[in-house]
């Protein structure tokens, strides 16, 4: 029977890899933010697995906050991304030192 | 029957799942990430629906398969990256990568299958009564004693919106635009000048 240990391990080996594609892409921040959308992705996974598992409704409203909160910094990231690319021509997250002290 | 189909079902959308989410961190090319990373959101929507949790599920192909992904393919199509000088260091952080992934995931995987194994019992999921509507549920909860956090999470999207905006409007120096309020207040005296002057002879 598919039940909570699935869906946690699921989530769990989303997050892994989510982790594993920041350190791998670490110059690239188009897809750090793809990253960190697995990442928001495999936490709804647990919120819904344990909601369903308790059989009570907050833990799903919880991820429709998540979503919401994730949709307005992907907007704020990709207008980030945008000025910073109008600014240097590059995306290239190790050639931003500019604010080093 | 049902049972058996709905652990297939589990498996293969997992698996097409886990394969869009190494497909988004080791894609070449950012618009191919996109593409997997769309794969993987709708995947999880059928899981989420697998498990019962049908709203969520059709919000989540709507609000980021329609939404934020195509936000992120128009992004990533209007710039001009260079794919190259950006995958550099990918050989030389590989194995720093891999080692992370492992040792979590190996953590993660322990505290899962032998802390739970006690605790949580089958772990199956709550039955849920005839005629049950989760969108009507989740409804009833959202509506009521989240209402707060409701309001809340509008007011970030507006902050959102209003951030997106200001972070990329640029003022171009010499672009022709309107100005109304000097269009209302000019007279007719600043634009005509009238001429007082004798009559011309035929000569």
């Amino acid at each position: 029977m598919i039940g909570l240990q699935h869906y946690l391990l699921i989530s769990a080996l989303l997050f892994v890899l989510s982790i594993a594609g920041i350190i791998l892409n670490r110059r690239n921040l188009i897809l750090m933010l793809m990253c960190i959308e697995l990442m928001l992705l495999a936490v709804n996974f647990n919120f819904i697995a344990f909601s369903r598992y308790l059989g009570d409704e907050t833990g799903q409203v919880f991820v429709f906050f998540i979503l919401t909160v994730a949709a307005a910094e992907a907007a704020i990231g990709l207008a980030i991304l945008v000025v910073l690319f109008r600014n240097r021509r590059s995306i290239n997250v190790q050639e931003l030192n500019e604010m080093k002290g | 029957m049902g049972e058996l189909l709905h652990i297939i079902l589990f498996y293969s959308f997992a698996a097409v799942l886990l394969g869009a989410a190494l497909g988004v961190i080791l894609s070449r090319n950012p618009v191919h990430g996109v593409m997997f990373l769309v794969l993987a959101f709708f995947q999880s929507a059928m899981l989420w629906m697998l498990a019962e949790a049908e709203f969520l599920a059709i919000v989540l192909v709507l609000v980021y398969v329609g939404a934020v992904m195509v936000l992120f393919l128009f992004v990533v199509m209007m710039l001009d990256i260079n794919v190259e000088s950006v995958r550099k260091g990918f050989a030389r952080y590989a194995p720093l990568g891999v080692g992370v992934a492992l040792l979590m995931a190996f953590e993660l995987a322990q505290l899962i299958w032998l802390r739970s194994s006690g605790v949580v019992g089958s772990g199956s999921f709550a039955e849920t009564a005839e005629g049950y509507s989760n969108t009507k549920a989740l409804g009833s909860v959202l509506y009521t004693e989240y209402v707060y956090a409701f309001e809340i999470a509008a007011v970030i999207l507006l902050l959102a919106i209003v951030a997106a905006i200001t972070l990329t409007m640029r003022k171009r120096p010499g672009l022709k635009v309107q100005d109304i309020g000097k269009q209302v207040s000019v007279r007719s005296k600043d634009r005509l000048r009238v001429v007082k002057m004798d009559a011309e002879s035929k000569e």
